[in-house]
């Protein structure tokens, strides 16, 4: 037997205090199996023993939860007794040492755990953050990344419909690629993770087991360094032609009641699935390890019990139903053996060979894991920038042309395109404008509005308000669509909280997102926590990417953010004081991210959101779209790109100057274009709600011009905004 | 119309192409298990679903050509009975010698998944009979794998023999090579056997069949076949 040293105890990333705890657990020296396991489920990526402390703080219940964190995924009431099921996985470490692969598997990944749960994926979104593009390194890991997500989701057949693509040199070691999926399911027919019913045999289904991905969780849960490279073979490889026969094969079980519980095997694989699924029961599990489908010859159960191998789920079943089970399966073609069984001995226990190789108390495993109380500072106060003294713009056509031009503003067609972003037939709103709109089946006309969103700079700036800010731009999205806003997931990527600045990050990120989460009441469902996002001590722009889930009750009076005619008249909700701090134009015109973010006022928020989903739901908008990165005027400019038409703008009366007024990023705002003979009504209704509503312009013509003054052509904006991405791929 | 919709393992657009032919027809298609030996009998309409049939490995289509079910439908063919392959079913029709030519790597050497304009050249077919002549419509492509290819000569003859269905247009109906998705011989979008029973296209008809997605060119194809074949 290998005798553990501290070397090896080092290897696996367990602190020595974390050992004593695993020799206190044990009552003796672990075998190496039992090390392995005991380094997974403790590992920062699996344990959350950084980050479990804080995520207590969001608020994750409300009418509509059916079930909130802790599952595969969120189940979230949506009427006509269906749920809607969803979560937001990082796959960031393996997708910068391997981009195809790793891009590929997060969405693989997220995948099962929506189906796990007995839900049809309907979607696919994936939020993107990467370095600067000049990094020598970039263009390759953006086609990769983008070609991973397109090869694994087209695959299966899931429509690809948002996410966002940013560029910053904060991501330049560390790029963030988030996935989310959203799935429907029956509401009487979601199945949970929770073993039970001793004897029960415990079923393996999926590909069979490897030796790729062995430590996969391990190197999630730290920080890079110039050796990271040689961490290639931890990377898993997906094949999402299996993954699709899963999907249909475990469907199709779940359609009878053979299944007590189903748990997939993501990170950490066998390990955490068994684990898992032992402790939610309060039950023990044995597990053969002779009987687990290999792949490769002579594999020991420290491998099997240690591998990533992809498209693999662990099920336990109800006594004699294997037959039935094995037969489905089968005409999928794929792996099922019976591995193991439901005991009361509360232990998890492996025997290969005939020998017990691992004995471990199942309970001691998961509750006494590692809980860290890191030490956190406060992210310190930036000084608000006063707009008057921020360089300003004498040609704002100009300027604007110049802005829809940069990496972060520039269309992402070149993106989308390479995602199916149709296969179903349901996509009612496609990608490229605020939320995407996604028709659920067997339903009259109900529809669900999905969005992924955050702002790393605001939350770089001020973790608080950033925080709260992801929050309400998904909000704002899901409204400018006509949803109602019901609930999200969250994907924190952070750097390494063991230093206390990035911890506070990480706190006041929560703070925020708690605050606005409470205001709007759009609880937390489902999450994911990636911390040690830093390279050579560097850490990423704080970023809690948010994806939101907003009901349309009739999805055929949904919006989007196409000028649909001329002569229409240009209506801006919210108010706009002109807040240049951390905004694009700071950064893009002045040369400066400096800055206090925009502040946001969650009562405003809530007032301006409901004023514009009643207008959308009432059929009285058809065009909307939330005002955000680059403000008022690239808003505009967008609404004219996706419909071909122009935009004759007037500033209003106001103090803000007018570089702040048309670019300044002040949160709460949308705009709206409507026939000109309802103006009257919407602003006679604006004021009753007490929401700002102020008239700037009117749709029409092949320019946009502001204040007769400052002119630029349509084509000349097109040729900005969609030239970037594809010459600097192809350059 | 009774239609009997192929489903292989990978298939993925099999729901969508079911449903514009219901919306077309008032009449619900079968599925089919590639495994079965034997189509319904009494079918009029073989359906190839899009998607990716075997995971597309070793090339897009060439496993489901030699899947059991195949066999029938290209006796099912050779009866004159219609077969309509998209997307990964025009693929797999190409690898089965049912309709001319291959599909290889997209000019790109990336995905494309967008709307694209389609010029019709033939409108005395079953599936298309409901186009006008010349009418430029749009639909969406969804491939990786859509570069239609064939030599000179097989061109000229299947042109000749008004064995080609659509090519790839700009919005004003000129063919251009800006217009193809994928860089196809002289812009073929969709092609028929000679007997013009068969047709295999890359476009997906069947996702522009409603006004709420987007558009309803796609569902004359449809409106064709059940007018056609009722």
């Amino acid at each position: 037997m290998t005798k553990i040293t501290p070397e090896i105890v080092a290897e696996h990333g367990l602190a020595p205090d974390e050992y004593a705890r695993v020799l206190e657990i044990m009552g003796r020296e672990p075998s190496i199996t039992e090390l392995g396991i005991f380094s997974v489920m403790w590992s920062e990526h699996c344990s959350y023993k950084s980050s479990r402390l804080h995520l207590k703080k969001l608020p994750t219940t409300g009418p509509q939860v059916i079930c909130g964190p802790g599952e595969n995924a969120g189940v979230v009431d949506i009427g006509d007794g269906l749920a809607a099921v969803f979560k937001m996985e990082s796959h960031n470490h393996p997708s910068y040492i391997e981009p195809y692969q790793g891009a590929a598997t997060g969405v693989g990944g997220i995948l099962r755990d929506v189906f796990t749960m007995g839900a049809r994926p309907i979607a696919i979104l994936d939020p993107l953050r990467f370095g600067s593009p000049e990094h020598p390194k970039m263009r390759h890991l953006v086609s990769g990344v983008v070609a991973g997500i397109g090869g694994y989701g087209n695959c299966m057949g899931i429509p690809n419909v948002g996410g966002e693509c940013t560029f910053h040199a904060a991501f330049d070691g560390n790029i963030l690629v988030n996935a989310m999926t959203v799935g429907i399911a029956q509401q009487d027919k979601i199945f949970y993770s929770a073993a039970a019913g001793v004897g029960n045999p415990v079923v393996y289904v999926g590909s069979k087991t490897g030796r790729d991905g062995i430590h996969g969780a391990t190197m999630a849960s730290a920080e890079f360094d110039e050796k990271s490279e040689e961490k290639r073979p931890t990377v898993q490889v997906g094949d999402p032609f299996v993954e699709k026969l899963l999907l249909e094969a475990c469907l199709e079980l779940m359609a009878g009641d053979a299944i007590v519980a189903i748990q997939d095997m993501g990170a950490a694989g066998l390990t955490s699935s068994s684990v898992e699924m032992a402790s939610k029961g309060g039950v023990g599990i044995e597990l053969i390890m002779d009987d687990v489908p290999q792949r490769e010859t002579g594999m020991t159960a420290y491998e099997m019990m240690l591998s990533e191998s992809q498209e693999r789920m662990l099920m336990v079943l109800k006594p004699g139903r294997e037959d039935q089970a094995r037969a489905i399966f089968e005409k999928w073609g794929l792996a099922f053996a019976v591995i193991g069984k439901v005991t009361d001995t509360g232990h998890l226990v492996l025997k290969h060979k005939g020998e017990v190789v691992g004995d471990i108390p199942v309970g001691p495993l998961t509750d006494q894991s590692p809980l860290y109380d890191r030490p956190w500072e406060r992210t310190p106060k930036r000084a608000v920038i006063d707009a008057a003294t921020v360089k300003g713009s004498d040609d704002l056509g100009a300027t604007l042309e110049t802005l829809l031009g940069t990496p972060d503003l520039c269309s992402k067609r070149w993106i989308v395109e390479q995602y199916d972003h149709l296969v179903g037939g349901d996509t009612i709103v496609r990608p490229g404008g605020d939320a995407a709109v996604v028709r659920v089946r067997d339903t009259a006309t109900k529809g669900l509005a999905m969005t992924t969103d955050c702002t790393p700079r605001y939350c770089l700036a001020d973790p608080v308000e950033g925080g709260k800010q992801a929050v309400v731009e998904t909000y704002r999205n899901i409204t400018a669509v006509g949803g109602l806003p019901l609930a999200i997931t969250d994907c924190m990527n952070f750097g390494n909280p063991q230093r206390p600045n990035i911890m506070g990050q990480f706190v006041g990120a929560i703070e925020g997102m708690a605050e606005a989460c409470l205001a709007l009441d759009y609880p937390v469902v489902s999450g994911n926590v990636s911390l040690y996002n830093e390279t050579m001590g560097t850490g990423v722009q704080p970023t809690p990417a948010i994806g939101g889930v907003g009901l349309l009750e009739d999805y055929t009076r949904s919006a989007s953010i196409r000028f649909k005619a001329a002569a229409e008249t240009i209506l801006l909700v919210g108010e706009t004081a002109g807040w240049l701090g951390a905004s694009i134009y700071l950064r893009e015109i002045a040369g400066s991210e400096d800055g206090a973010p925009p502040p946001v006022d969650l009562a405003a928020e809530k007032r301006n959101g409901d004023f514009v989903r009643g207008l959308i739901r009432h059929g009285e908008v058809v065009t909307c779209h939330d005002v955000a990165d680059g403000g008022l005027l690239v808003a505009v400019a967008e609404m004219a790109l996706a419909g071909g038409i122009g935009a004759t703008l007037s500033t209003p009366e106001t103090e803000v100057p007018p570089h702040a007024f048309w670019f300044g990023e002040d949160q709460g705002r949308y705009l709206m274009a409507v026939p000109p003979d309802r103006v009257e009504a919407i602003l006679d209704q604006a004021k009753a709600a007490d929401v700002p509503v102020t008239v700037i312009g009117t749709t029409g013509g092949a320019a946009i011009s502001v204040d007769g003054r400052h002119k630029v052509s349509m084509s000349a904006l097109r040729e900005a905004h969609e030239g970037w991405l594809p010459r600097y791929m192809a350059s | 119309m009774k239609a009997a919709v192929v489903v292989f393992p990978g298939s993925n657009r099999e729901r969508d192409i079911a449903l514009a032919l219901q919306r077309a027809s008032y009449t619900r298609p079968v599925y089919v298990w590639h495994g079965e030996t034997e189509l319904p009998a009494g079918t009029d309409l073989v359906v190839l679903p899009g998607g990716f049939s075997h995971g597309d490995y070793l090339r897009c289509g060439a496993m489901a050509a030699l899947s059991p079910i195949m066999d029938a439908v290209k006796a099912h063919a050779a009866r004159g009975g219609y077969v309509l392959g998209v997307c990964n079913g025009f693929q797999i029709l190409a690898e089965a010698r049912l309709v001319p030519g291959v599909l290889m790597r997209n000019a790109s050497l990336r995905f494309v998944c967008r709307d694209v304009h389609l010029k019709v050249e033939a409108t005395d077919t079953a599936f298309t009979g409901g186009f006008k002549p010349g009418q430029v419509v749009r639909v969406p492509v969804a491939h990786a794998e859509g570069n239609y290819f064939t030599d000179d000569e097989t061109l000229n003859r299947i042109e000749g023999e008004g064995q080609v269905a659509f090519r790839y247009c700009d919005a004003d109906g000129a063919v251009t090579e800006a217009a193809s998705p994928n860089g196809s011989a002289r812009n073929i979008a969709g092609v028929f056997n000679a007997g013009r029973n068969v047709l295999g296209m890359m476009p997906h008809p069947e996702n522009m069949t409603e006004d709420v997605v987007g558009g309803t060119d796609g569902a004359i194809l449809f409106d064709s076949l059940a007018k056609a074949l009722a």
